[in-house]
């Protein structure tokens, strides 16, 4: 099957949502695909809330909110692109407000704000912990609304190209028949998500965080940048890496060891928490976020998911007992490398989101600057890609290539990827984690570099062509490997420790 | 040990797993990671905001991620919904029902909510689409173009909203195969993962609809309506 639009969106969570809305809105024909349904991705886990400097509970400006994002970059963000994801921000939340999200309110009727992590003030705008849930799913009503032609459960396999090297459209899987079908469009927006999966069970993202898009992007020859830097999450579930928001330190928790002392600055920036919470745990210590003091009424209130997933996957309730957690892969800041108009080095290729890098969060992200993103850089993804796709004047012309797919036929099949995937995990989390050692990133890309050579090996045992997972999750795995050979190669040449990339 | 049975094709397969205290979906992966590549389910965030793995145990419908399995489990895909493969279902269908039923903000009428309007809706936008109220719903297992549970309780969180200057053209809209096919058994409520009542939604769309002068047209033609709901 072929399938034509001026504008294809890649990934349907609240970048390719956001961006699809606009494209359409300048008078782009648009197709929207994912490898799931909108509104299971990644976005709907983002819970903490959504930053603009509103002033609505305490005093706050724009440039606040500026210097607090730039503190936490390290260095490492442009400066003029934070200063515009800030001051889009109060548009931002007024056009989320505007289209129907039900933030929580405070008593004077305004949008309530509450502090999360490296903030001057209070100023992540929520719904109660299910932010991103709610952002989500009303992106996607609006999209209804609009008539945006959404694709389920089609998987990324290449970017097509013609003769000039200009992004011409996608290969897709349909995960459903087993198809391969073309996606013809004259300009690509990559929303596909971040690559926390890497670290496999060590993270707090959904399973399908496997990095596509960003491996995809750099085969069509892409260029990626800062892969080195990830954000662990202070307070993911001990046992199952669950997170458990931002929001819970917010309101007040604490951090405890086993003896029940506070050793650390709870409201520190992520990157900080997570190495003072990794210390204590190299001790030989238990890490506890301790809640009880902060009350069944405010718990039930701000915090209900907390509690469910604690009792669920810790047998421990946050109203009486504290939570035993440590810190896990929760966010990616590296990614595809855009420009300010969110185009990638490839013309006709744009990005947002996870899998982009605006270099807005730099070395680090604050808690409540992803949603903003997604939401403030999707707009200008579609505004610009759909400029782009209706100035083009010829038909799409793209260069028919080998894919993927031709390379997993000739799979020898003889080695079991699964055990790979989490090995790579275990491994990462150890060697490429919260603190780096050279010779573990050394190490760490050896064994990389290895189990790229014994891809040939591996292979997909199911041979059904209908809702083959098998495939998919092979071709993820293949992904994954991609990834983290970027990643550690990135990380080797920064040889200075900056923010989420500590080397000791 | 734990051994559960899985609904592949049109009959059941036993697998065990040795593992303990653990979800669905930790088993699930287990199974497919282990011993049999080729089971089909899907899954997504492991923490039941996304949907994704609503599935019957045992005949009831839950989230995979947030059900600790049982040794004897019988675990099937969800009912009245086309089966792609083993426990994956195609969900465009029922997903098609909230643009039916045009599920969103009309007109926005750019007011601020107060903390009371913004409770309103709280549990109603708390929605994720799983989809296990239709498997449920002895309704739309009769009558495939009943809106059916979700959709009906997303259009209820947009009727209810202050925000809305439209709320009278959502209600026209659900009137055909709408809120009088419901037969408020209650049913979606006790399934639902989110502790969402789509049946009281219905109850309070019929009321809606009925301040705007539709009648259940259960008990049409006999004598003329005073305005009260009629359940």
């Amino acid at each position: 099957m072929n399938y034509k639009s001026d504008v294809l969106v890649i990934g349907a969570g609240g970048a390719g949502l956001t961006a699809a809305l606009h494209a359409k809105e300048s008078g782009a024909r648009v197709i929207v695909i994912t490898k799931e349904y909108p509104t299971r991705s990644q976005t709907c886990m983002a819970q903490g809330g959504i930053n603009a400097a509103l002033g609505n509970v305490e005093e706050d400006s724009v440039e606040s909110h500026i210097a607090n994002t730039l503190k936490s970059a390290h260095g490492e963000a442009d400066e003029a692109a934070v200063r515009f994801m800030c001051s889009e921000a109060i548009n931002a939340v007024e056009w989320l407000d505007s289209i129907g999200v039900c933030f929580s309110r405070a008593k004077d009727a305004k949008i309530a704000q509450r502090a999360l992590g490296g903030a001057s003030a209070a100023r992540a705008c929520y719904a109660q912990d299910y932010t991103g849930l709610k952002i989500l799913h009303t992106i996607y009503d609006r999209c209804l609304q609009e008539n945006i032609e959404m694709k389920n459960e089609k998987y990324l396999l290449e970017l097509l190209k013609d003769e000039e090297g200009r992004v011409k459209g996608a290969k897709v899987l349909d995960i459903r028949s087993g198809e391969v079908e073309v996606y013809e469009a004259n300009a690509v927006i990559m929303a596909s998500g971040g690559y926390s999966r890497i670290y496999d069970k060590n993270s707090t993202n959904s399973t399908a965080s496997t990095g596509d898009g960003i491996a995809v992007a750099l085969r069509a020859g892409a260029k990626l940048i800062d892969m080195e830097f990830i954000q662990f999450h202070p307070t993911g579930l001990k046992g199952s890496s669950i997170l458990i928001s931002e929001s819970a330190r917010g309101e007040g928790g604490h951090i405890v060891n086993s003896k029940g002392v506070r050793f650390t600055n709870e409201l520190a920036p992520r990157d900080e928490l997570s190495r003072a919470i990794n210390a204590e745990i190299a001790k030989g210590e238990q890490v506890f976020l301790d809640i009880r003091h902060l009350g069944e009424e405010l718990i039930n209130e701000g915090l209900p998911q907390e509690r469910k997933l604690a009792k669920l996957y810790e047998n421990v309730d946050p109203v009486h007992e504290i939570i035993p957690i440590r810190p896990v892969a929760h966010y990616t800041m590296g990614g595809i490398e855009v420009d300010h108009k969110s185009q990638t080095s490839l013309s006709g290729l744009y990005a947002c989101g996870e899998c982009a890098n605006h270099r807005v969060h730099g070395a680090n992200r604050l808690g409540g600057n992803s949603l903003l993103e997604i939401v403030v850089f999707g707009k200008e993804a579609g505004l610009n890609a759909a400029k782009f796709a209706l100035s083009q004047n010829t038909e799409s012309s793209y260069i028919e290539q080998p894919d993927v797919m031709n390379d997993i036929k000739a799979g020898k099949n003889e080695i079991d990827f699964y055990s790979f995937r989490q090995h790579i995990g275990d491994m990462f989390y150890k060697d490429v984690g919260i603190v780096r050692t050279r010779e573990q990133l050394e190490s760490a890309l050896k064994e990389i570099l290895e189990i790229k050579e014994k891809l040939p090996l591996m292979g997909v045992k199911d041979t059904s062509k209908v809702y083959n997972t098998n495939l998919v999750e092979f071709i993820e795995f293949r992904n994954v490997l991609a990834v983290c050979e970027q990643v550690v190669s990135s990380a080797l040449k920064r040889e200075v420790s900056c923010g989420a990339h500590y080397i000791v | 040990m734990i051994n559960i049975n899985i609904k592949r094709e049109n009959e059941f397969v036993e697998y065990g797993v040795d593992l303990e205290d653990v979800t669905l979906l930790e088993v699930l992966i287990e199974i497919k990671t282990k011993q049999d590549v080729s089971l089909a389910f899907s899954s997504g965030c492991r923490s039941s905001v996304c949907g994704s793995c609503s599935m019957r145990v045992n005949e009831r419908e839950v989230l995979a991620c947030s059900y600790k399995v049982q040794d004897g489990d019988t675990i099937e895909p969800l009912k009245n919904v086309e089966v792609i493969r083993d426990l994956v279902t195609d969900m465009d269908a029922s997903y098609t029902f909230n643009a039916r039923a045009k599920a969103w903000l009309q007109e926005g009428l750019g007011i601020s909510l107060t903390q009371d309007d913004a409770k309103i809706n709280e549990v109603q936008s708390d929605c994720i689409l799983c989809g296990s109220c239709y498997s449920a719903c002895p309704v739309y297992s009769v009558n495939k173009d009943f809106l059916g549970p979700f959709a009906l309780t997303r259009v209820w969180k947009y009727v209810s909203d202050k925000r809305e200057g439209e709320p009278k053209t959502k209600i026209d809209n659900v009137q055909l195969n709408g809120v009088w096919d419901c037969t408020l058994c209650n049913e979606c409520t006790i399934v639902c993962p989110q502790n969402i009542s789509s049946k009281t939604d219905i109850e309070k769309l019929r009321f809606k609809s009925a301040q705007y002068g539709y009648m259940d047209p259960n008990f049409g033609g006999f004598g003329s309506f005073d305005g009260s709901p009629s359940f």
